[in-house]
């Protein structure tokens, strides 16, 4: 045979593989709103920078007549392409292969994939579309996810590892995305759970449909397991290139430097934004833009837990997390929710390097049974966690209120905060003005002639006293009581001088932190 | 964006005595309050079927006698009288799919 032939033998032998589960496969996939695995990773990476590898692979099902099929890939593309220029290992389950789902060979896909992100310290990207374990290969299936799970937990914090969902992700599939850094969702495509509608109806009687069980509004509304929600899969794949030009491409790295740019103070300005009243609301999110270079900020896990806000931004040209309390949602207050937001995204950024910028402005912790019963001392102390343990440079605004465990919790001076500045509006205290007041004076109150006048008196006298920043300026707890107007300027120097911080931690094999 | 002052949904949240005007979240709106339990009150502790039962109402029990069976996960789970008394009235029947926390029988 010739060379000729031989190629053209090869190319016949790819045709036969690229066509994934043919033509009629395809058109369902279509129909349901979804691309196809190939075109969403052609889709997500640089122009012709995919390399496939192991197209030839090929199951090794022999019950249940397995043997007898042919299924294209195993139905799973994997290789390795490029992001703005980086080098990203990639994989893509092919639901029009029998449903996507995960045998023998197709988890040895994966996995090969996950062992040269892991040695080439390059991003992983996984897009799961899947009916879940192939049953004829039994045990085999069960232990691929195993073997799946395993490495991303030794990736984890080593290189960024995304999860996007584009179809169904349940059974024990679910928790290779729940190990990973980002998971995306897209509406109406995305299904998610350990135990399906059927399942819960025959066994507990519930009936449910799955998009209210587990769709994508539900991860990134109710459970939070969802970090970023999109309409429609081109949306979740602009989604997914702005997180990634945000986060550097492994932990011994800092994400890409962009050009320094201003934010816009003209749409976002401090004095019309921002209240100075503690009781008024207004959205944090203007503040981080009225900061942030040209006023950008991406946005993690919008829909959960609004009332703390996490994302990303720049500031002179680098990347840094950001972490403020929002008092336009339930007055910014820290509950089981809100603070295990906070500690993951804290956790995230502290392992690639990514300075945390906090911004203060919370009553405390959620009062009530609710949250007592769930465990939020439990989930609270993950903040204070997360906090203590980050070694990237920390740098805290108050900008107004910061009390009782929530001023502590806030990356305070305590908590190893490099900086902490405080706008003259702050007021930092164990509770606010009402409540201490009545505690502090309770007697003069109940013995008062008018208890009101009095009540009212004393409220006063405390805030005059204790509501600013001066008194935790005059410990050292604050370095720099700031206007608003200088907060960039005061954080770009903070950012500036860090740039060589180092800070050792005991040696441990790693901490117990309360899960 | 929607400037705060002239947002419809603002409410108020009070937290140590102070007031603050802000959004309530749906999650914040349906959180279950706290009640102290009524000990004459049997609740099922899990969701799942009425395969039995055993007792009538004005019938009395004594301590530890089964009540009813309750089927979960392929489980049967007997529910036993916590204490001596009188079943006031049984809110469930045989077949019956119970959710968690569903009230199944009553003391007097």
């Amino acid at each position: 045979m010739s060379l000729k032939s031989k190629t053209s033998d090869l190319k016949k032998r790819m045709q036969g593989v690229l066509q994934g589960g043919g033509d009629k496969a395809i058109q369902k996939q279509v129909a349901m709103g979804k691309m196809t695995a190939r075109e969403r990773i052609l889709a997500l990476l640089d122009k012709n920078s995919f390399h496939e590898y192991d197209l030839f692979v090929e199951h090794a099902g022999k019950d249940f007549n397995m043997e007898k099929k042919y299924l294209p890939g195993d139905g799973v593309i994997t290789g390795i392409g490029s992001m703005g220029g980086h080098p990203v290992c990639i994989y893509a389950q092919d639901f029009t292969v029998a449903g996507g789902s995960l045998g023998y060979m197709h988890a040895k896909k994966i996995t090969k994939i996950m062992d040269h992100a892991m040695k080439l310290k390059v991003p992983l990207i996984g897009i799961n579309d899947s009916g879940g374990a192939r049953i004829q290969e039994g045990v085999n299936s069960l232990a691929g996810y195993g073997e799946i799970f395993f490495r991303n937990t030794m990736a984890s914090g080593v290189i960024p590892q995304i999860s996007v969902i584009l179809g169904p992700c349940a059974g024990g599939a679910v928790y290779s995305p729940a190990l990973t850094d980002f998971v995306f969702v897209v509406d109406k495509i995305s299904k998610m759970f350990i135990t399906g509608p059927e399942v819960i109806r025959t066994v507990l009687g519930e009936e449910i449909s799955m998009e209210d069980l587990g769709g994508a509004k539900v991860q990134a509304e109710i459970s939070g397991n969802a970090h970023f929600y999109a309409i429609s899969e081109q949306e979740c794949i602009e989604q997914i290139k702005s997180l990634m030009s945000y986060i550097p491409w492994n932990n011994k790295k800092k994400a890409d430097i962009f050009p320094k740019k201003p934010p816009n103070t003209k749409d976002y300005k401090v004095s019309e934004i921002f209240p100075t009243n503690p009781k008024q609301p207004y959205d944090v999110r203007s503040i981080i833009r009225s900061i942030s270079d040209d006023s950008e900020f991406l946005e993690v896990q919008q829909r959960f837990a609004a009332n703390i806000v996490i994302g990303f931004s720049r500031m002179n040209g680098e990347t840094v997390g950001f972490v403020a309390n929002q008092p336009l949602v339930l007055a910014g207050v820290l509950d089981v929710d809100s603070s295990n937001k906070a500690a993951r995204f804290i956790r995230f950024c502290d392992s690639f390097n990514i300075p945390l910028v906090t911004l203060v402005d919370l009553p405390g912790y959620l009062p009530g049974v609710d949250q007592e019963h769930a465990g939020v001392i439990r989930h609270g102390a993950k903040v204070l966690y997360s906090y203590s343990e980050a070694t990237v440079p920390k740098i805290t605004v108050i900008l107004r209120k910061a009390y009782g465990g929530g001023y502590i919790a806030m990356c305070s001076n305590h908590l190893r905060a490099d900086f902490v500045f405080a706008w003259p509006t702050a007021e930092i205290a164990v509770m606010g003005p009402e409540g201490a007041a009545n505690i502090i004076f309770r007697k003069e109150i109940k013995e008062a002639e008018d208890p009101d006048t009095i009540r009212k008196q004393k409220i006063q006298e405390y805030k005059k006293k204790f509501a600013n920043p001066y008194v935790a300026a005059a410990f050292g707890y604050v370095d720099a009581v700031i206007e608003p107007e200088e907060t960039r300027k005061f954080i770009n120097h903070a950012l500036e001088i860090s740039k060589d911080k180092s800070e050792v931690r005991p040696e441990k094999k790693h901490g117990v932190p309360p899960f | 964006m929607k400037h705060p002052k002239y947002d419809k949904n603002l409410e108020h949240i009070n937290i140590d005595m102070t007031k603050y005007k802000t959004r309530l979240t749906t999650k914040f709106k349906n959180r279950k309050f706290y009640t102290k339990a009524d000990p004459r009150m049997i609740k099922s502790v899990i969701p799942g079927t009425v395969r039995r039962i055993y007792v009538e109402e004005g019938q009395k029990v004594e301590k530890g006698e089964r009540l009813l069976v309750l089927e979960a996960m392929k489980m049967r789970n007997y529910l036993k009288a916590p204490f001596l008394g009188k079943i006031k009235k049984i809110h469930v029947e045989m077949s019956n799919v119970v959710y968690k926390d569903q009230l199944l029988l009553e003391y007097e």
